[in-house]
């Protein structure tokens, strides 16, 4: 029997390496794909949790999170365009020129 | 109900594993695509939990046109070559690794412990169960309707939202305004 | 009694034979009626009339050599035929063809022509046919070569603008027919008025009709829209690199997708198997029918219209498609709304 406990187990387990993406990999794409990969796990938390008591509000919130991703990654991904411009890089440590 | 749990530990194995290649990986193009996998295992595993549509939004959405916007500007950008995990070189690669692979194992450990918590009224059989109608949440138009009464104004916000992420990333990416 | 996986897995038998043959018909179609258009033979050397040229086309591209560039990356080269292939056969799976039939009593109980029955089969097709993009993007950037780099990155970006006027030509139809399922539009559009007029959709929706049609051959990248193919300015796009049997899979990937935009058209607008004359059981007729005149259309608009520029497509599709698209679902909600039906 699948029960609700598994699918938390799945959610948290992405959600952990979605983290581990976030802040150990020096490379912007990447840290952006490890962002979206948590809200992934967000997102089965809340449909798993809606099947769980038998409403649609997992699915609709889901839907939003979807949304909320979409627009999230073209900025960023907008911004990452940007930044290369100027520095010709892809590494975050080298933007440090507000650093005191 | 052996294929049910086998189902899951099957598409729950491809997107973990999916997961931690694209977290590890060190190809930013393949880890775009590792990305997808684990999305198309995602949406099979929405499918077992009784929601057809956010199976194919999640497909249609996020597989569908968020990755390639990714792959678009992965290609644009010609970020394909490999990088270092942590700036500092070869040297400084290993320790910060395993420091944060225990700290996600903790973090993970955490989350499990936290969300098991849930003090809930059924008795948590999830699928094939007698319990929530299934008809009742994969119906696309209680969806609908939920989607335009109860949640109607933040449907609304979400698209002043995106017309604002759409004039913002054009802005951002241009070359002179 | 034959039980219901065995009919549900013949059907699927069916299905993909079924598609690989249209396939072969529509590329020997397609050089006879070019013939016709530009007044001359075709192919008539090989069988009767040439009908036995696809068989001689399919053995010749077996038999070449497979080749890769050096600079390809080796697992995306191979990888991006296989996924346009797939996408596009899988797409054909939620079609349905045909009315519920139990096959004169053989089975158990009555299933529909179609390979899976979901509810939300509108939204599945739109599903793959985003993720046939892949294919493409994927096979122009690891050819390493900038004649298929361009070539790919164009029909991408062709694709994914003239989705968005599909789908919303598509939602057009789902506010009047009121069901996600294909089985579920088509049986919107049984019956007649008035005693002669068949009850199709492409009555009421006029405009959606043709946005639908544009926008399919955009989603094609049938001619006009081929500009990512176009043979004078980019070789071959994004499948300049591929030879033999990878080759051999994209043009059967266009083909198929050909099918099945023609076959989505006819479930949502033209009726899908209803017709006059013939028994209910009969009504795959009426749609093959329906399917070869669309698709002749199709080929007809390759031969017949010269090529739209690359800017001029995109601001077609932005400028004009979408709009038009938008204001139709406006329309139509408010017609629906208005008649109450």
């Amino acid at each position: 029997m699948v029960t609700l406990e598994h699918y938390l187990i799945l959610s948290a387990i992405l959600f952990a390496t979605g983290t581990v993406g976030v802040f150990l990999r020096r490379n912007v794409i990447t840290m952006l794909l490890s962002i979206e990969v948590m809200l992934n796990a967000v997102n089965l938390a809340f449909i798993a949790f809606g099947r769980t008591i038998g409403s649609a509000d997992g699915q609709v919130i889901m839907f939003f999170v979807v949304t909320v991703a979409a627009a999230e990654a073209a900025v960023g991904l907008a911004l990452v365009i940007a930044l290369f411009r100027h520095r010709e890089t892809l590494n975050p440590d080298m933007f440090t020129s507000l650093k005191w | 109900m052996g294929t049910e749990l086998l189902l899951f530990y099957l598409f729950g194995g491809v997107a973990v594993t999916a997961s931690l290649l694209v977290v590890l990986g060190r190809n930013p193009m393949h880890s775009v695509l590792l990305l997808i996998v684990s999305f198309a295992a995602l949406a099979a595993l929405y499918i077992t939990l009784d929601s057809p549509f956010a199976a194919v939004i999640q497909i249609i959405i996020y597989a569908g046109a968020i990755m390639v916007l990714f792959l678009f500007v992965v290609m644009l950008l010609n970020a394909h070559k490999e990088d270092e995990y942590v700036s500092g070189g070869a040297q400084t690669m290993k320790k910060p690794l395993y420091a944060g692979a225990l700290l996600a194992v903790v973090l993970a450990a955490e989350l499990v412990w936290a969300l098991l918590r849930t003090d809930r009224a059924t008795d948590g059989l999830l699928t094939g169960g007698a319990a929530p109608d299934a008809v009742a949440i994969g119906d696309v138009r209680v969806l609908g309707q939920l989607l335009f009464t109860d949640y109607a104004f933040a449907f609304e916000v979400t698209s002043i939202l995106i017309i604002v992420a759409m004039v913002g990333a054009v802005v951002l990416a241009k070359r002179e305004l | 009694m034959i039980p219901l996986y065995i009919a549900q897995f013949g059907i699927i038998l069916a299905v993909f034979g079924l598609l690989l043959v249209a396939a072969a018909i529509m590329v020997y179609a397609e050089r006879k009626v070019a013939a016709a258009i530009q007044q001359r033979y075709g192919p008539y050397l090989v069988g009767p009339k040439g009908s036995l040229q696809p068989i001689a086309d399919v053995i010749k591209l077996i038999f070449k050599e497979v080749l890769r560039p050096k600079g390809a990356d080796r697992i995306l080269f191979m990888l991006a035929p296989i996924i346009s292939a797939t996408a596009a056969f899988a797409a054909f799976a939620v079609v349905p063809f045909g009315a519920e039939t139990d096959l004169f009593g053989l089975i158990d109980h009555r299933i529909s022509l179609q390979v899976a029955d979901v509810n939300v089969a509108v939204l599945v097709l739109f599903a793959i046919t985003s993720v046939s993009i892949y294919g493409i993007v994927l096979a122009g950037w690891s050819s390493n070569s900038k004649y298929s780099l361009l070539g790919a990155l164009r029909s991408t970006s062709q694709m994914i603008s003239y989705e968005l006027s599909y789908g919303l030509s598509l939602a057009s139809v789902l506010v009047i027919a009121n069901s996600l399922s294909l089985t579920g539009v088509v049986n919107a559009q049984s019956g007649t008025w008035l005693g002669f007029i068949p009850r199709w959709f492409v009555f009421l929706q006029p405009v959606g009709f043709l946005i639908f049609m544009i926008a399919g051959v955009a989603e094609t990248n049938r001619a006009p829209f081929d500009l990512p193919e176009a043979e004078q300015e980019l070789v071959a796009g994004y499948h300049t690199e591929y030879s033999s049997t990878p080759f051999m899979m994209f043009f059967l990937a266009e083909y198929i997708n050909m099918v099945t935009a023609a076959a989505v058209a006819t479930d949502l607008f033209l009726g899908g198997w209803h017709g006059p004359w013939l028994p209910e059981y009969l009504g795959w007729i009426w749609f093959l029918v329906k399917i070869g005149a669309i698709l002749f259309f199709y080929i007809w608009m390759r031969w017949t219209l010269p090529r739209l520029r690359y800017d001029q497509l995109m601001t077609f599709g932005w400028k004009v498609l979408l709009p038009l698209a938008a204001l139709n679902l406006i329309v139509t909600a408010a017609g629906v709304i208005y008649f109450g039906n």
